[in-house]
């Protein structure tokens, strides 16, 4: 192996390139190409944002106030993709980017141009999907679901598929990049039962990515096809099935569901031992029950379609096997508070999101466990019941846990400490406003209210009144959330220690703060004392 | 740097990832808005679609052409060869699952959906009050509307035999030409790995005759309710893909002839011959399903 010639080829070891270009566009440095991903995610973490304003002010009173409803339509569709595509999972693929191989002792990915290729695939397809709200015919308004015939209505339909394969494509191959780092990047010494769980939450989740993405392709695909080139696959006249979508297409979905909650599971089992001060409570069991998880989530994707006219064993089926993911849904839950029992526990700004995630996500399971019982969602199907439940979940949990561990590793990435009395304005704000906006959402919809309308009986007047109030303000909160940041990355004077918070374990903490350009450029000797998981017995 | 092993190869800065990104934005641009083109008009759509096209080429002949440089130059310790692995077996993968949504198309069209129109158990009523004359049949004409009028079917035993036939011996020949790489046998590897060539070409030569006869002979079009869709966008699918595989194994032919690979540093060839297996499987699977049963 000639030593000469990879020297020659290495990285370079010297710190940042200057050329802006070169630096941010030919990257292959996996912590500017996280940074990337965390600042794209927050951009259409705003852009949704908006969209979700434009909603609630229409739907501040009955009656159509502001908006055309075909411009409604748009608006709950891209708000629902922006959000999910564009901004929880790019954040979460940021945050696997930035920390994964500090976790385990890898000096960057394991395939870094093909996850610098990853990463710049997402504004393409951002900017594919987001022109077609200016394009004469209009942006797409069947919803994010995009059930046929409805979604093959317009002229968007061509570049909302191929937006979702380029998500697909960056998603997978940002997939294939996380499993090939974690299964074979680890520093000796780093057995897999070591792994923080944050890694195992992820190797765990690219699986899901990886067995979905290519299904979702072909549903979309399904979709060109029936449009533009004469095929049936939905059109009972030529004995194809609208259902038919339906089931591929929740195939993908409620995988997908949980590809945008396993990593956070993981982040929030980070920050709570920190600020507990103890070891997670039952680790392996934390690690079975994400793998469990994601295996009964490929045998529950019916649960969305109770109301669709499935056959009574298929009712039945899906709504057991649905109901049989809250037991390790159930054990993580009672594992984070076990962690937290008879911690001493301080409550920094990542903690208190850490909490809140525990017991709001929770709330949103419980609602999720309703929607499960398939009689019950006859009535609540496509209702604002349902857009609370998923709301709690991935509002109050997913983003919530990618807020707190914004806040966790913050000062890791910038070398600064944020506000923190900032941080707990923001969290204070972002928790009452997220209740107020989503809670009452539970009443209109066990009152009727259906989802995906802009105007609405008088009767729900009240409750959508404080909701939009509720959205308004917890809008308002992120721009707090974004002070803290500019403030903490440019403005900041305070410096973080290398181990920034007095309970932290794990390799991320034996490095420098800020995280220097290259780290572990030779495989770092682990101490099993420095990790969080380092004596596992039971 | 310490010695190799202890040391992590991470490659140099490159622009080729953001190149991919640009034509494949300009590829599927262009064909959006060629397809929504009012009939009769190409618009800039069609020569977008070209351009990022023959982008998404150039780009991976550059992009491949940097890579087997640092291969040839030695960059690529044991742990890079591992990953590439990963990369290329979690690819095949994602593969099979997009496959997956097509086969499940034609199992759940087959088995639920068209039984269903015809009145079968759970679509009683749809059947009495939409398409009371209409009697479920696969592989006729599928579908009530009578989409694309009456079909036939293309004949298991004949053409999509022999093309099972010369699928299953190219896997065998490329497996011939893998053993002689491992003994570094370079004649017998040009020649078996030739052989796969000409068998994948063959295969295609076929697949065309066959969708034309299709086409001219039995009615049997993209258009022949869900049958047809299902039918040609599985085997169009896999065509494509087995074109897409013979294609790689021509540039692997050439870099064994170049001498580019060694007894035990191939992983381009292993991951070719992978997909090439790969491509033979979902064969199996159509032969059976699509053609036979
Ligand atoms: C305890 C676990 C859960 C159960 C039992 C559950 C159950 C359900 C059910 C039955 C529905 C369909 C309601 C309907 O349309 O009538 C639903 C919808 C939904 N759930 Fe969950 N869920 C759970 C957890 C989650 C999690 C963790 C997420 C995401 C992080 C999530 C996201 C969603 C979304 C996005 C929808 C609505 C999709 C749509 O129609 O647009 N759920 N859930
Ligand atoms: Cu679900």
């Amino acid at each position: 192996m000639a030593h000469a010639a990879t020297h020659d080829h290495h990285d370079d070891h010297h710190g940042a390139p200057k050329n802006f270009f070169v630096r941010w566009c030919m990257s292959t440095n996996h912590k500017d190409i996280g940074t990337l991903y965390l600042v794209f995610s927050l951009l259409m973490f705003f852009i949704g944002g908006s969209f979700a304003m434009v909603i609630r002010a229409e739907l501040f009173k009955p009656g159509l106030q502001l908006v055309q409803p075909y411009f409604f339509n748009e608006m709950t569709t891209m708000h629902a993709l922006v959000m999910i595509f564009g901004a929880v999972m790019p954040a979460f693929v940021g945050l696997g980017n930035w920390m994964i191989p500090l976790m385990v002792g890898a000096p960057d990915m394991a395939l870094p141009r093909m996850n610098n290729l990853s990463f710049w695939i997402l504004p393409f397809a951002f900017a594919l999907l987001l022109s077609t709200l200016f394009l004469p015919g209009g942006g797409p308004a069947g919803g994010w679901t995009m059930y046929p015939p409805l979604s093959l209505q317009g002229s968007s339909t061509a570049y909302v598929v191929f937006a979702v394969h380029l998500m697909g494509i960056s998603s997978i191959m940002g997939a294939i990049n996380i499993i090939a780092t974690i299964l074979n990047m680890r520093a000796p010494g780093m057995d897999l039962l070591k792994m923080p769980v944050f890694v195992w939450s992820w190797l765990i989740t690219a699986f899901l990515l990886i067995a979905v993405m290519p299904v979702l392709a072909g549903a979309v695909t399904m979709l060109l096809t029936d449009k533009y080139f004469g095929t049936n696959f939905f059109n009972a006249a030529g004995g194809g099935d609208p259902v038919l979508f339906q089931h591929i297409f929740w195939f993908f979905g409620h995988p997908e569901v949980y590809i945008m909650i396993l990593p956070a599971f993981g982040l929030v089992s980070e920050i709570i031992p920190t600020f507990a001060r103890k070891p997670i409570f039952g680790y392996k069991a934390m690690v079975f029950a994400i793998a469990s998880i994601a295996f009964l989530s490929f045998i529950v994707w019916a649960h969305h379609m109770f109301a669709v006219g499935l056959p009574l064993g298929g009712e039945i089926f899906f709504m057991y096997a649905t109901m049989l993911i809250a037991v390790p849904t159930g054990v993580k839950v009672f594992n984070w508070v076990s962690t937290m029992w008879g911690g001493s526990m301080t409550f920094e700004t990542p903690m208190l999101f850490a909490i809140a995630f525990v017991i709001l996500f929770t709330i949103g399971g419980f609602s999720g466990l309703m929607l499960a019982l398939a009689p019950a969602d006859f009535q609540y199907h496509d209702t604002y019941f349902v857009v609370a439940h998923f709301h709690y979940v991935l509002v109050t949990g997913a983003i919530f846990a990618i807020i707190a561990a914004t806040y966790y590793w913050l000062p890791k990435w910038t070398g600064h400490m944020y506000s923190e009395t900032w941080g707990k304005i923001h969290f204070w704000n972002s928790v009452i406003w997220v209740n107020v906006l989503f809670f009452p959402q539970h009443f209109l919809g066990l009152a009727g209210m259906p989802r995906r309308i802009p105007d609405y009986n008088v009767a729900f007047a009240n409750f959508n009144m404080i909701s939009s109030i509720g959205g308004f303000l917890f809008g308002a909160s992120q721009l707090i959330f974004l002070g803290v940041l500019v403030h903490a990355v440019w403005f900041s004077k305070k410096k973080a220690a290398d181990r920034v918070w007095e309970g932290a374990k794990g390799l991320e903490w034996t490095v420098p703060s800020p995280a220097p350009y290259h780290t572990f450029d030779v495989p770092p000797v682990i101490h099993d004392h420095e990790l969080a998981h380092g004596h596992v017995e039971d | 740097m310490g010695h190799q092993q202890d040391a992590y190869f991470v490659p140099a800065k490159s622009y080729w990832p953001i190149v991919a990104a640009v034509v494949m934005f300009v590829t599927v641009f262009g064909a959006a808005h060629w397809l929504n083109a009012p009939p009769g008009e190409a618009g800039f759509g069609k020569t977008m679609l070209t351009i990022g096209f023959v982008g998404i080429l150039l780009m991976f002949f550059g992009w491949f052409r940097s890579v087997i440089r640092e291969s040839l130059a030695g960059n690529y310790n044991s742990q890079v060869d591992r990953s590439f692995r990963m990369g290329m077996m979690w690819f095949i993968f994602s593969e099979v699952m997009f496959f997956g949504a097509f086969f499940g198309a034609l199992f759940y069209a087959r088995m639920f959906a068209v039984p269903w129109l015809g009145g079968e158990g759970h679509g009683v009523l749809t059947h009495q009050f939409l398409w009371n004359d209409y009697t479920a049949a696969w592989g006729t004409n599928t579908g009530p509307g009578h989409v694309g009028g009456d079909f036939q079917t293309v004949a298991p035993w004949g053409l999509p035999l022999l093309n099972t036939l010369i699928l299953l011996s190219s896997s065998v020949t490329v497996t011939i030409a893998h053993h002689a790489l491992k003994v570094g046998h370079r004649g017998k590897i040009l020649l078996f790995l030739g052989l796969t060539v000409l068998l994948g070409a063959t295969f295609l030569y076929f697949q065309a005759h066959e969708y034309m006869e299709a086409y001219r002979e039995l009615n049997l079009t993209l258009h022949s309710g869900v049958y047809g869709s299902t039918f040609f966008m599985l085997t169009g699918f896999h065509g494509m893909h087995v074109t897409l595989g013979t294609i790689m194994l021509a540039i692997i032919w050439l870099r064994v002839a170049r001498g580019h690979f060694s007894k035990d540093h191939h992983f381009g060839f292993e991951a070719v011959a992978w997909y090439w297996h790969f491509v033979d499987v979902v064969w199996l699977g159509l032969f059976m399903f699509v053609y036979i049963l």
